[in-house]
């Protein structure tokens, strides 16, 4: 058990390490002079000079990787060029909005998919089945992005009934703050609600086969305590994986909702960053939220063997 | 358990139908009898050769020129001349539409192929040679999949700058990992197969036993990813033209139409509407013949 542990948390070290190594060559492949992007157009020679020796742009490559590398891990992304706010403070401010936009989205996908999956494995190859599964391909199918166009101009625009965009801190106004939200996060969750109710079916079908279901059946259980509390409480581990892995979808679809519903978030920081081509910001956005998602696995494949011994068992070689 | 024995989809009626059927049909008559068994990835299948032939075909499907703008003609609901109505610049909404396609197949399209002229051969040599080989690509590839794969493209196109190719290329890297990923894991099943060690004992080399012997076994799996990553890439492209990372203007793209749009819902909802039911229609019709492909070539399913 310790020995699967540390060869998890190892493994997603070395991933974090080989992340922060990706990063930085990328952000040295940007064409152009990095002294040249923070000093502004209107710098001079000795400017430029003056910039290099500060950030020390004039050391070998490896050694400026050690030490931003160094920085990093001290919290220190650098600083925004634009506003020269630390790039670790702005993220602050912007991240608790995403987050609740995240699992506000999280808890309508789960309310949607984990029932109709079921439901849908129990009653296979019904009518009920067949309208999950055309929805959930539409789930998938659908640009999150014209999902939220349409949203805005049926129920905000023709029917005002909620407002079009905007946020409000849910502190100030909690009613407000989820009026505003609803649209967003239903939008983010569809797509994760689409994948998650497939896989629940797919899980449920190849649970409810199971020599254990048969005989739970023919001790004369009731049908739903055989289906939640024998086939669910085991079709559940995959859906738990997936749910992790699905997470960088979720951050990468709340760029765009974050976008189309102007909410000041995450999303909207790193589509304003890149326009403005402040590097710092860009770079450590990607950074934290690639950690971020490296941490969620990791502990998802943490919960999940101590959730079921068969994996913890297996080990390494339950890895594919 | 109980069913509605009444509700039996049309898929289900046509396996009974299937096995009723006495003499044994002969094997392409039977691929074409389980081809036409499941209707919607039939269906899906024609909607994407009709996008194709939209995409090759644009200048003839057109009625009018994409980029031609109209003073006149400014945000007109839909008529007989401009069936899907015009745009802000007084284009015709229509003929971008169909344009829009040759962008959207291209993107999607190409970058898939990227990511599997990258990422198969990564994942074969991970697979089959296992060991340091494998622990280098693999944790090198789980490092690159811990970047949310639109995030990873936003990263990308903003090194290399917004374009059509260029955002082709960032969507292709990102999907790339998907593919080492998935081809190592099949190569590590096909592998342990009787045939596949028979013929390393009969001495096949590694590169012919790779290409030979494994790489035709894992063929349909990869394909019915990448009819499944497709709709995928097409999504991301028009996020990408929709953010202003992708496309630029004046160039049609039905993610750029969608961002002009959003600016005018209120009085010219009509531009809203066509470009993202395209991306709809294109992506869900590719999922369905991909859905459709993978159970045909289930060997399972016979």
């Amino acid at each position: 058990m310790l020995d699967f542990l540390a060869q998890r948390v190892a493994i997603s070290v070395l991933t974090l390490l080989l992340i922060t190594l990706i990063i930085f060559t990328g952000v040295r492949m940007i064409p152009g002079d990095p002294a040249r992007v923070m000093a502004g157009t209107d710098a001079d020679e000795a400017g430029l000079q003056e910039i290099r020796a500060k950030y020390g742009l004039n050391d070998p490559i490896p050694l400026q990787y050690v030490r931003w590398l160094g920085l990093a891990l001290r919290g220190d992304l650098g600083e925004s060029i634009r506003t020269r706010e630390p790039v670790v403070k702005t993220v602050a401010v912007k991240l608790p909005i995403t987050i609740q936009l995240a699992c506000f989205s999280l808890l309508i996908a789960v309310g949607i998919a984990i029932p109709a999956g079921v439901f849908s494995a129990v009653r296979r190859n019904t009518v009920w089945d067949f309208l999950a599964n055309a929805a959930s391909l539409c789930g998938v199918s659908i640009p999150n992005f014209w999902l939220g166009i349409m949203l805005i101009l049926f129920l905000a625009v023709r029917l005002h009934l909620l407002p079009a965009s905007g946020f409000v801190p849910f502190f100030q106004d909690p009613l407000g703050n989820l009026q505003r939200m609803l649209m967003p996060a239903f939008v983010l969750g569809v797509a994760l609600a689409a994948v998650l109710m497939r896989q629940t079916r797919n899980s449920m079908i190849e649970v409810m086969s199971a020599n254990y279901i048969r005989t739970a059946y023919s001790k004369g259980l009731a049908e739903w305590v055989v289906v939640f509390r024998h086939g669910l409480r085991n079709g559940l581990i995959p859906i738990v994986t997936i749910l992790g892995l699905q997470m960088g979808a979720l951050m990468g679809g709340a760029v765009v909702t974050e976008q189309i519903f102007v909410v000041p978030g995450f999303g909207r920081l790193i589509v304003e960053a890149v326009f403005t081509r402040d590097y710092p910001l860009v770079q450590g956005v990607v950074l934290i939220t690639a950690s971020t998602y490296v941490l969620i696995n990791l502990l998802v494949d943490v919960s999940y063997s101590l959730l079921n011994p068969r994996i913890r068992i297996k080990g390494s070689a339950g890895e594919s | 358990m109980s069913r509605d024995g009444g509700n039996v989809t049309a898929e289900g009626k046509n396996a009974l139908g299937q096995r009723a059927a006495s003499a044994p049909p002969s094997p392409r008559r039977r691929t074409w009898r389980r081809a036409l068994r499941r209707p919607p990835a039939f269906v899906g299948g024609v909607i994407v050769l009709l996008f194709a032939a939209m995409a090759l075909g644009a200048p003839w499907i057109a009625t009018g020129d994409p980029l031609r703008t109209n003073w006149s003609q400014i945000r007109k609901p839909p008529t007989l001349a401009h069936p899907f109505g015009t745009d802000d610049l007084g284009r015709d909404v229509y003929s971008r539409v169909v344009w829009g396609a040759r962008t959207s197949m291209q993107a999607g399209v190409f970058s898939i192929l990227l990511a599997i002229a990258a990422g198969v051969p990564a994942g074969l040599v991970a697979g089959y040679y296992r060991r340091t080989t494998d622990q280098l690509i693999m944790r090198l590839t789980d490092a690159w999949l811990s970047f949310p794969f639109l995030i990873l493209a936003i990263g990308l196109v903003t090194i290399l700058g917004p374009s059509l190719i260029n955002a082709t290329v960032a969507i292709g890297t990102a999907a790339t990992p998907t593919y080492i990923r998935l081809t190592r894991g099949l190569v590590l099943s096909v592998a342990q197969e009787d045939y596949v060690q028979g013929a390393r004992a009969l001495g096949g080399g590694d590169v012919r036993m790779m290409l030979r012997h494994i790489f035709p076994n894992i063929f349909s799996a990869l394909l019915v990813q990448a009819t499944v990553s497709i709709p995928g890439a097409v999504i991301a492209e028009a996020i990408l033209s929709f953010l202003g990372l992708g496309v630029q203007p004046p160039t049609p793209s039905w993610g750029t139409m969608l961002n002009t749009a959003q600016q005018f819902l209120e009085t010219a909802p009509w531009m809203a509407w066509w470009p993202g039911l395209a991306i709809f229609t294109l992506a869900l019709s590719f999922n369905l013949a991909g859905d459709g492909l993978r159970d045909f070539l289930d060997p399972k399913d016979y």
